[in-house]
């Protein structure tokens, strides 16, 4: 299976390398850094690299190439998934997954790779094991463990990995017992010229902060379960219970975590909370352009829009912009050639617009393509999909826990085409 | 001590202490170190860090080893401190021992001799209490790769699979394969430890066991029979990454066991245009014919279904494979939504997930054509996975969605991203290729990209069409002059040596313009890439061929240039035309053939998917990503014509094994009985069979009855939430359902007949369908399964040792199970039920579309607001002899022709004999343009076909008449029109309207004012009605109480435009159009529309 990983930086630097079997020496690299080369942009290097003897499989997160060697047959997206996993686990222990926080708490990554594979097989990948393994640094523990010696490695072997629930440690003790659900749904759509939905879907997540004391069990259920035809759940979810029943019935893990993601695709029921009015174009003599954009709401269900950003990626040539922005302010980026309006939040009685010419490099052919633009906003207290939540109860343990339930929709790959 | 006490603070500056002394140690050259390096700055510091772990402080040693391990990490020698860290693998810190077992494990290799003075150490460890330890020193002992100690290792691994400990046994699965790379001569000592730890029972084991297996003896494939329905069994309880490993080798294996559920003649039906209605007739087929699952295929298949919600994406790809592979092809479309899930995931997941569809949907349109939308291409994508976006997009193409497939194509044209731009266009040409009807369309799109500014687009523009025109050169002439003409502009060598090619080869077709094409490449030859050269001594000499009196002297002129030419291999082939074509003496017997040479017909390329053979390598694997076989790559065998004999696979006797090392979960604590239903729970079954737990197990079977009384006041009462009870509750509850469960006998028998009535399978197989998915009634888990597909004798010693009251209640909820679970289990084939295929073709828009000249008017057509589903008989089965035939209009734009209106036939044979050679007749009785379909050679009994057709009707709703034949019959048929079906939707601002309206006035305008019946006032309910008379687009109004729509006549092309103004209770109804007899026939049909109620 994984053989060796290897951590290198956007600049080509190579920081970290850990091997599970033989030592691989790093010139292996060169293949990676070759195709690299080719990509130019680095989200466009090939997941899967060849070379004579090996094969090299490589995210990139954070800024970070992690390249793992395979030397046999293996699954490319078990690889891909397990690389998504250490990342994740960084973040979840340093706070963010960078060169800096890697190469700062080297032991500690060192520590924890070494219990996530056996011989190149995945061993403990859950964070509750993990951290019972290998405690999290905190500012607190380094000192203590300098002054007193001790270590941030656990003695025994957590009861999670033996137990049938491998995700939750024994033992939880919490004076306040919460438990805190997260709706949150993604709107991921495409529209076209004349504002037409071109697709439409919503991706839901259901992110829960659960801190119960002992061994809760959790049922929840929604008023209209039927919106959920494609959902994936977390391991703690019993799935049966679910088709049988349409409830969410689970033992928690200890902490946050995302309890299911769902995706509703029917584009009926899919509401685009804004439209956008949109002309840009080039002339042909003179070098310049217009632009002229305008945002207003849709179908918001009284709710208000907010973060709303506007963001266009432009032709090469577009040299600079003056425009006049009604509300928010825009950045025309040069470099990157992406014009950026932050409008905040809308106001339906006065819609917000933006104005103005864009002058493009003298001698240049106008421009063809015509650039697309990308929306972001937020919209709180509202499942754009109208789900929600019915109930959550407990069963198992006796004390009476504060529950509270968040909607959020937000845009996704949410894109205006022109 | 001094730099102790600053690394103490935290662990940052010691890092930062930590890289200046690397960077000495990187001006010191590597090998300086590893010969000793005595007097580099390097050995300093090895010294520094040898006195610390040297010294008797711990928490010395610990920070030593720490910046070791920082050494490790970043790849830099420290193997000469070996002597020092290993004298510290036997420290009581537990910290400190870890470090060193890492660096033990890392510099063993090169460090044999010394590395042996630890394994006394691991050998005592192997020993101790505590269970972690046990195994973190096997783990450790076996990774060093020392081969002295294999036979250590050997008894230590041996020792360890007989652990008390489940996770000492899963570390000794892993030593397995460790020691098997390290000495392969262990091999058959190894395959007795893997047989036995396959046998284990715990979830915890069997992932680990599953790879040493896949590792050391593959081709064992005896050694699963007897664990395989076990492992099945507790494949949903299996971490994740065990489940991806164990799913393959299940997939494996099932190839070889089992026979084929796949029909002969249906593997390929998907392949064909009626994919997307078979699914019904399948299944019927599927069960009149003998072919019965082995039912452990059908428990594989059952058991691994739930795992794709499974939120680890390969596990997902595990099962989809799965099924790919194994599955009957009624059953593949559950595994679509899934997939189509994960395309939401990373990136790099996108792309292995993107790659296995586009080999599936080579195979199987049908699968993805619904969610066709989710493969649009958004510019903020990777290169690779809009490539992959593409080829899929091209695979999905087919007559009924061509249309909006180029539609979405051309904004893909029209990318940033000149790569993708001109890969969209290569696209374009593969569905002018596969798809005749659009070739004609395409091409004309393709040559209006001719004049676009970039020069990749056109010269791959060039290059497709030179492809296309191949196929049929003769009848575009006019798209060789046209090339011809736009030769000066375009400076792409590669386009340019296509446009001469294309001369060269139809310089018959364009006997004047070739010529002087050559005179002007006479000119600048010089300056030309080489291809270019190449292809302009090619042209000359087919025109020195065909057209020697005007082209002689130019052709001479150029192969002089090309004698004298930098490149040798132009010069080469100048000497090989000149002899070739030029008469001489010394010339051989070749050139009297220089004609038929030169001039030969030549095939016409073949435009197919890159994915086309990828699907001889198992999907999901390295091997199909590459598309070349990687090392360690097990062929996936054919299935077997005969199946092996089943009842290797049955176990006799379960053995109860208690799992002494593991906590008892579950007995103990009320809150996890629950948590059973989800595993198979060996322990309730031993206990069952043990007999000696009827009060455990009547509380398990009343919780079940509990959980099923919920299910049914749920199903009758939806909005009422589920709940499980608490402790307290739970007891009164069960007495309730005792006796509830007495009153309802009756229900309880009905539904029993319900469950097998909707199952037709054999009995054994239902039965272990109920016990793999029964969902509460964990307690048959297993035992059942090996009970009930076995011979009576187990079963009989089952039930005795049952406890009495509990077997009536739960075989009821069993039988219930079944019947649940059927259903479900047959739902999700119906959704591949025929979508009705409402894309047909708009060609027309997507042309105008294609040109990227910023004429675009403000008149657009537009996609229809609203398609009407009901059909129209054209012919009844009783008038047709069996062959019946309906239409409907599918109110898009006709790719036929511009003036035609695009219909929908559906002809289906009710007859009891196959019907052959439906068409339309040559002969149409009226005047109408008919584009007939194309002939259809056969029509099973009790099928049906869709195809579609155009009809001119020139504006006027006269019916056509024409003739629909058979090979027997002919049948005279007609089709009346609508008013409103003969227009098309467009759109248009509201200011052109009122611009164009006031344009339309006088003879041009017709109204008329209608009392509105209360529920038609609505603006929905207004525009509802008027868009499903006509086929109208709506115009967005900015006055609340006036409601317009646009539309043109299909053959003229007319505008429509119609507008509704509201004045309570009345409304006034304004049609502006030129074509004043439609005018008045569509404000009748309006206004029966608005005043009538109803929907």
């Amino acid at each position: 299976m994984i053989h060796s990983l290897f951590l290198i930086n956007n600049a080509g630097d190579l920081f970290l390398e850990k091997h599970w079997k033989s030592v691989i020496s790093r010139s292996i690299c060169d293949y990676f850094f070759e195709a690299r080369e080719k990509a130019v942009e680095p989200d466009n290097v090939p997941p899967v690299i060849r070379s004579p003897h090996h094969y090299l499989i490589n995210i990139y997160r954070e800024k970070i190439f992690f390249v793992s060697v395979i030397q046999t047959e293996v699954p490319p997206l078990f690889v891909i998934e397990f690389l998504h996993r250490v990342a994740e686990t960084f973040q979840d222990y340093f706070g963010e997954c960078s060169e800096t926080t890697i190469k700062d708490n080297v032991v500690i990554v060192y520590e924890l790779l070494e219990e996530m594979l056996d011989n190149g097989f995945p061993l403990a990948t859950e964070s509750n094991i993990l951290k019972e393994l290998i405690r999290p640094p905190t500012i607190l523990r380094s000192m203590v463990n300098t002054i007193t010696g001790s270590s941030n490695v656990g003695e025994t072997l957590p009861t999670g990995q033996l137990s049938s629930i491998p995700w939750r440690r024994a033992g939880v003790k919490y004076t306040n017992n919460e438990a805190y659900f997260d709706v949150v749904e993604e709107i991921d759509a495409i529209l076209d010229k004349s504002g037409t939905t071109v697709f439409a879907e919503i991706q839901g997540v259901i992110d829960a902060c659960v801190k119960l004391s002992g061994m809760p069990d959790l049922s929840l259920s929604f008023m209209n379960p039927r919106l959920l035809d494609d959902v994936s759940f977390h391991p703690c979810v019993r799935y049966k219970r679910w088709e049988s029943e349409r409830v969410i019935s689970f033992i928690p893990p200890d902490g946050n975590f995302q309890l299911m993601s769902y995706h509703i695709s029917a584009q009926n029921l899919v509401a685009i909370p804004i439209y956008v009015k949109q002309n840009i174009s080039f002339f042909e003599t003179g070098s310049s352009g217009r632009l002229d954009i305008t945002v207003g709401p849709k179908q918001t269900m009284g709710k208000t829009v907010e973060c709303l950003v506007v963001t266009v990626h432009m032709p090469k040539v577009v040299l600079s912009a003056n425009l006049n922005a009604t509300q928010g302010t825009y950045n025309y980026d040069p470099v990157t050639k992406i014009l950026l309006w932050d409008i905040g939040k809308l106001n339906p009685q006065k819609l917000p617009n933006l104005k103005g010419s864009l002058s493009l490099q003298s001698g240049a052919p106008k421009p063809e393509e015509s650039p697309s633009l990308n929306i972001d906003l937020k919209i709180q207290q509202l499942a754009i999909s109208g789900l929600k939540v019915n109930r959550l109860d407990m069963y198992g343990e006796k004390y009476k826990p504060f529950k509270g339930v968040k909607y959020v929709t937000k845009a996704g790959k949410f894109q205006v085409r022109t | 001590m001094l730099g102790m006490s600053a690394n103490s603070v935290s662990y940052n500056e010691q890092s930062s202490v930590e890289s200046g002394v690397d960077a000495a140690q990187e001006n010191s050259s590597i090998p300086a170190s590893s010969s000793g390096g005595l007097f580099s700055a390097d050995y300093k510091k090895n010294e520094d860090l040898k006195e610390m772990l040297e010294s008797s402080k711990e928490s010395l040693k610990l920070e030593a080893m720490k910046r070791i391990v920082g050494l490790i990490a970043k790849g830099k020698n420290a193997s000469e401190l070996f002597p020092a860290v290993v004298k510290n693998v036997a420290s009581k810190n537990i910290e400190l021992k870890k470090l060193v077992y890492v660096y033990l494990v890392r510099y063993a290799e090169e460090q044999q001799d010394l590395a042996l003075l630890s394994i006394s150490t691991f050998q005592r460890a192997l020993k101790d209490p505590n269970q972690l330890i046990r195994a973190s020193a096997l783990r450790v002992l076996s990774s060093i790769r020392v081969p002295i100690i294999v036979p250590i290792m050997m008894l230590s691994i041996k020792e360890a699979s007989t652990d008390l400990s489940p996770y000492v046994r899963k570390t000794a699965a892993h030593a397995i394969q460790k020691l098997y790379s390290l000495d392969p001569d262990q091999k058959e000592h190894l395959i007795e430890v893997i047989e036995k730890l396959l046998k284990d029972k715990s979830t915890l084991v069997a992932g680990s066991v599953v790879m040493a297996f896949e590792e050391v003896c593959p081709d064992r494939i005896d050694l699963i029979h007897k664990n395989y329905r076990k492992l099945c069994n507790l494949l949903v309880d299996v971490e994740e990454w065990g489940q991806v490993v164990i799913i393959h080798m299940l997939t494996r294996y099932a190839r070889t066991q089992f026979v084929s559920p796949w029909r002969e003649d249906a593997v390929f039906d998907e392949n064909s245009e009626k994919a997307f209605y078979d699914s019904e007739e399948e299944r019927r087929v599927e069960q009149s014919k003998p072919y019965i699952m082995d039912p452990d295929h059908r428990l594989l298949l059952r058991n691994t279904k739930p795992l794709l919600q499974s939120r680890n994406t390969a596990v997902v790809m595990a099962v989809s494979q799965l099924y790919w592979h194994l599955a009957p092809t009624h059953e593949l479309s559950i595994i679509t939504k899934s997939l189509v899930r994960l395309l939401r995931s990373h990136r790099e997941v996108q792309y292995i997930v993107l790659q296995n569809i586009a080999t599936m949907s080579i195979q199987r349109k049908g699968m993805f054509e619904p969610f066709m939308k989710s493969f649009y291409v958004r510019s903020t994508d990777a290169t690779h996975i809009k490539t992959l976006k593409l080829e899929i997009l091209t695979n999905l193409a087919n007559e009924a969605n061509i249309s909006t497939i180029l539609r979405e194509f051309q904004t893909y044209v029209k990318s940033q991203d000149k790569a993708f731009a001109a890969a969209t266009i290569q696209a374009i040409g593969r569905c002018a290729t596969n798809i005749s009807e659009v070739t004609d369309t395409c091409l004309n799109g393709l040559v209006l990209l001719l004049s676009n500014r970039d020069e990749t687009v056109v010269a791959e523009s060039v290059v497709v069409i030179k492809k296309l025109l191949q196929t049929q050169p003769s009848q575009h002439s006019d798209i060789i002059k046209h090339m011809a003409k736009l030769f000066d502009n375009i400076t792409v060598s590669m386009a340019r040596a296509s446009i001469l090619w294309l001369m060269g080869e139809y310089c018959e077709h364009v006997p004047k313009i070739a010529p002087d094409v050559l005179r002007k490449m006479a000119k600048t030859f010089t300056s030309e890439e080489d291809i270019v050269k190449l292809q302009t001594v090619n042209l000359a000499a087919k025109l020195y061929l065909t057209n020697s009196k005007q082209t002689k002297l130019l052709t001479q002129y150029i192969l002089n240039l090309g004698k004298y030419d930098q490149s040798y291999d132009i010069r080469d082939r100048t000497r090989f035309i000149r002899q070739l074509i030029v008469p001489n003496e010394k010339s051989g017997a070749l050139s009297k053939y220089a004609r038929r040479i030169l001039m030969a017909p030549k095939p016409a390329p073949v435009l197919q998917s890159a994915f086309k053979d990828r699907d001889r390598f198992q999907l999901g694997t390295l091997s199909h990503s590459l598309n070349s076989q990687a090392n360690g790559y097990l062929e996936l065998s054919d299935w077997p014509a005969v199946a092996p004999d089943q009842s290797v696979r049955i176990v006799e006797v379960v053995e109860p094994v208690k799992e002494a090392g593991a906590p008892v979960f579950g007995k103990s604590k009320p809150g996890k009985s629950d948590e059973k239903f989800y595993s198979d729970s060996e322990e309730e079954e031993e206990e069952e069979e043990e007999g000696s737990s009827s009060e455990d197990s009547s509380s398990s079977s009343s919780e079940e009855s509990e959980s099923e009384s919920e299910s049914e006041e749920n199903s009758d009462d939806s909005n009422k939430s589920s709940s499980s009870q608490s402790d307290s509750e739970k007891k009164k509850k069960t007495l309730k359902n005792k006796k509830l469960q007495q009153q309802k006998p009756d229900s309880k028998d009905r539904k029993q007949k319900n469950g097998s009535a909707v199952k037709g399978e054999s009995r054994s197989e239902s039965e272990s369908a109920s016990e793999s998915s029964s969902s509460e009634s964990s307690s048959e888990s297993g035992s059942e399964l090996d009970s009930d597909s076995d011979s009576g004798t187990d079963q009989k010693k089952n039930t005795r040792s049952k406890p009495v009251q509990s077997k009536p209640v739960t075989t009821q909820v069993e039988k219930k199970e079944v019947s649940l679970l059927d259903l479900d289990d047959f739902s999700p084939a119906a959704v591949t039920t025929p979508k009705s295929s409402i894309l047909s073709p708009s060609l027309l828009s997507d042309l105008q579309g294609l040109s990227i000249s910023p004429t675009a008017s403000a008149l657009q057509a537009s996609s229809p607001v609203f398609v009407p589903e009901t059909s129209r008989e054209l012919l009844h089965r009783m008038t047709g002899k069996g062959l019946s035939a309906q239409y409907r209009f599918t109110r898009q734009p006709c790719i036929y022709g511009n003036s035609m209106v695009s219909l929908q036939l559906t002809l289906s044979n009710s007859s009891d004999q196959a019907l052959e050679n439906i068409h339309i007749s040559e002969k149409s009785s009226t005047g109408q343009n008919i584009h007939r379909f194309n002939a259809i050679e056969r029509l099973e009994p009790q099928a049906s076909v869709t195809v579609s057709m155009g009809v001119d009707f020139n504006d006027s709703t006269q019916a056509a008449n024409f003739q629909l034949c058979t090979k027997e019959d002919e049948f005279s048929v007609s089709i009346q029109p609508a008013v409103g079906e003969l227009l098309l939707p467009i759109t248009m601002s509201e200011a052109d309207f009122t611009k164009e309206q006031s344009k339309l006035v006088g003879m041009n305008e017709s109204s008329a004012t209608i009392t509105m019946t209360p529920e038609n006032v609505s603006s929905q309910s207004v525009n509802r009605k008027v868009v499903s008379v006509a086929n109208l687009g709506v115009i967005p109004s900015s006055q609340e109480n006036i409601h317009r729509f646009a539309g043109k006549t299909v053959s003229s092309g007319c505008l429509v435009l119609v507008s509704v103004a509201l004045k309570d209770p009345d409304a006034v109804i304004t049609i502006n159009t030129e074509n004043t007899v439609m005018a008045s026939m569509l404000l009748r049909q309006f206004k029966t529309a608005l005043t009538n109620s109803g929907p």
